[in-house]
């Protein structure tokens, strides 16, 4: 997909002056953070089963390796076929043979975000296949041709009424007087037209929540069914996965799963967590007569190693975003990449580079609930402070941010001059500000003023304030 | 010569092992991971499920309606028929079912119920009502692990809209790591059947304005009859 996380600061400014997004993006803070909450609060052990999480994903991280080679081996045992895909396009192209081996007309698709992040639907599109997303989020943002904007709830940012109005343009089967006011009747109608794709298509394409190295599994987590009917139904099943998620045993994948639906939809667990092991045995009588798993790298092996390793630990909960006040404020689209939010916000620039992902690191004031509220503990506001340094490192920000950044540095060594140039400042700044107490336009600082006051400062500085604090005790 | 992917593979591999490991000799690491896959320490088992099994289906029961899914309860296999007639009729569903080859419910007593129709073997998709035999459940969640097979196929645990489950109490355990190690049990350690599937509730999606609705894709109900003898 085109990239369009460079002009971040534009699609921020879009996506606050849209009223249908604002409203949509209510449902974030609604039907999330809430239902998070209380589900970690029922079970005492939930802490216990994050530190646990994060300790089971570092020792994977730190062999993985070998758990790739182990699971490897252990799909193959199974009958299954790994491929190995450096690049996004190896990766297409690698699902392109296996369709046209398939002979496939169709491809139904679960939900998977690899699947984004190679671009999957429009190559096959080009190339005469015609990819079917199932889930119900991914088939209304395919209707309408948009990205998601979400990770787990990727039409988060559509109003039912706008869905209604995507189903009666693309559905032209549905009569005038029907009604399709109630989520209830769009469901329905999603249901029954995706129904029939289902049993027609000739591939079915999932992601993979988990690789389970000890049995070479697959895993999906899902509410719907549809990942289920895409990978049970057609004759080949193709698995999309990025290296990291590979977890070493059932024992393990048990432990990450009871914070993983908690800590995304609050859910104590998702209706389905389903396990594919290779294509279907003798004693089956229904399953795909072909497993592959696409194995991806994409720009994942240059983080192990760095302080971006910790990302690799990453879920896809969701959690982050969720808690998040800049997605809660611009939503996922502005983003302009795959990933959005806090997660985003640190695996862009490192798949993708700084150079176009530099921007989302800056989208953050460092408030720290999504780490709070990560499952796997991962430091994301650090490791977004180290991309702003590598930013900074190559003289990508804006020359007015660095002048400011270089000024306040050369200050902020000098503590005297520092004092004084606080208190010199503060004491403008009142007298700017006048009785009102509020400034409505700043030299420098039109980017806060512009949407509202800045209230003058009031007493005395930090420092001092400080200093009277130690000398009191 | 090499082909892309095998060189693909390799590049990921080393450029791991060079980041993780440098140098180093990987003997220790080899082992390190040989010792984790044989002997899968558990880790933090919740309290919740650690339960004598007269509570611990208690609580399966409770956490399973939790989640919109309904229960019945009968004394021996022989009563599921009519467990399983009664629950077609409080639903106003025709006496018309789909199940496998499982011979826990070919063998119960169906004469009790002569005018419910059994088709068995995989469904096309046009059945109302699939009827499985669970392998085993988890008493935390109230989640059902059914394995794949001609005893139960996967398609009869999505495609119809209705989902009646027959477990039996004694297969209940109390976690995730009990129930799947059970699952490892069956054909071997690291060997699983093609298909596992945990099914806590009926099919739901909140993909639209963040409103949970039951029976997406999967099947609207889920009706559990717990044979406790």
């Amino acid at each position: 997909m085109k990239i369009t996380t460079p002009e971040f600061k534009s699609n921020a400014v879009e996506a606050l002056a849209n009223p249908t997004l604002q409203k949509a993006l209510g449902n974030v803070e609604k039907g999330f953070i809430g239902k998070r909450q209380k589900a970690a609060d029922a079970l005492p052990e939930f802490e216990a089963l994050r530190d646990n999480a994060k300790a089971i994903k570092d020792h994977t991280l730190a062999h993985l390796d070998l758990y790739l080679e182990t699971y490897e081996e252990k799909v193959s045992e199974s009958g299954g076929h790994v491929h190995w895909a450096q690049t996004a396009e190896e990766a297409r192209n690698i699902v392109l043979e296996i369709c046209r081996k398939a002979e496939a007309k169709t491809v139904t698709k679960g939900k998977s975000m690899i699947s984004e992040e190679i671009g999957i639907n429009d190559f096959l599109d080009e190339n005469g296949i015609e990819p079917i997303e199932t889930d119900l989020g991914e088939y209304i943002i395919q209707l309408r041709n948009e990205a998601p904007s979400h990770i787990i709830a990727p039409a988060v940012h559509v109003l039912k009424e706008q869905v209604e109005a995507d189903f009666r343009a693309e559905h032209t089967h549905l009569d005038n007087d029907r009604n399709l006011e109630e989520p209830e009747s769009l469901l329905d109608e999603a249901r029954t037209v995706l129904r029939q794709k289902f049993l027609d298509a000739d591939v079915g394409i999932t992601g993979a929540n988990f690789l389970i190295a000890e049995t070479g599994t697959s895993i999906i987590v899902t509410n719907e069914g549809n990942g289920d009917l895409t990978q049970i139904l057609p004759r080949v099943h193709i698995v999309l996965a990025s290296i990291e998620k590979i977890t070493p045993t059932l024992e393990d994948v048990s432990q990450i799963l009871r914070v993983l639906a908690r800590s995304a939809t609050g859910q104590d667990m998702s209706v389905y967590t389903t396990f594919s092991t290779g294509p279907k045995r003798e004693a089956d009588v229904d399953g795909p007569d072909e497993y592959h798993v696409v194995l991806l790298d994409n720009g994942r092996t240059n983080m192990i190693g760095t302080e971006f390793q910790d990302m690799l630990r990453c879920i896809r909960c969701g959690a982050c975003m969720n808690h998040c006040p800049v997605y809660h404020a611009v939503g996922g689209h502005a983003y302009g990449w795959v990933y959005p939010g806090p997660m985003g916000a640190v695996l862009t620039p490192s798949l993708e580079g700084v150079e176009k992902g530099g921007n989302l690191p800056n989208a953050s004031t460092f408030c720290g609930r999504c780490e709070a509220v990560c499952p796997m503990r991962i430091p994301l506001p650090k490791m977004m402070r180290h991309w702003r340094e590598r930013e900074f490192e190559r003289n990508l920000n804006p020359t007015v941010q660095r002048w400011g950044l270089k000024t306040w540095a050369w200050f902020a060594q000098r503590p005297a001059l520092y004092s004084l140039g606080a208190k010199i400042a503060m004491r403008g700044l009142s007298a700017m500000a006048g009785r009102k107490g509020r400034l409505a336009s700043l030299p420098l600082g039109r980017g806060w003023t512009k949407y509202r006051d800045m209230p003058a400062p009031e007493g005395r500085t930090f420092q001092a304030q400080w200093a009277a604090q130690r000398d009191k005790r | 010569m090499a082909s892309p992917q095998n060189m693909a593979r390799s590049n990921i591999l080393s450029k791991i092992r060079n980041q993780v490991a440098g140098n180093e000799e990987n003997t220790a690491r080899r082992a390190a991971v040989a010792n984790r896959i044989a002997n899968a320490p558990k880790g933090v088992i919740p309290e919740r499920g650690q339960l004598s099994p007269r509570k611990r289906l208690e609580l399966f029961c409770e956490r399973a309606e939790a989640v919109q899914t309904t229960i019945a309860s009968v004394e021996s296999y022989d009563d599921i028929g009519e467990a399983v007639s009664d629950y077609l009729r409080s639903r106003n569903l025709p006496q018309a079912l789909r199940m496998g080859q499982d011979p826990r419910l070919g063998n119960a007593d169906w004469s009790t119920v002569p005018n419910l129709t059994r088709e068995v073997g995989p469904t096309d998709g046009t059945d109302l009502v699939g009827l499985s035999h669970a392998t085993t459940g988890v008493a935390e969640t109230g989640t059902l692990v059914l394995t794949s097979g001609a005893d139960n196929p996967t398609t009869v645990n999505f495609l119809p809209e209705n989902h009646i489950v027959v477990i039996h109490a004694s297969d209940i355990e109390g976690d995730y790591e009990t129930a799947l190690d059970r699952v490892r049990q069956m054909n071997g350690k690291g060997q699983m059947p093609r298909t596992v599937n945990m099914i806590t509730g009926p099919s739901r999606s909140g993909d639209i304005e963040q409103t949970i609705l039951l029976g997406a894709h999967g099947p609207r109900s889920l009706h559990i009859i717990v044979v406790d003898d």
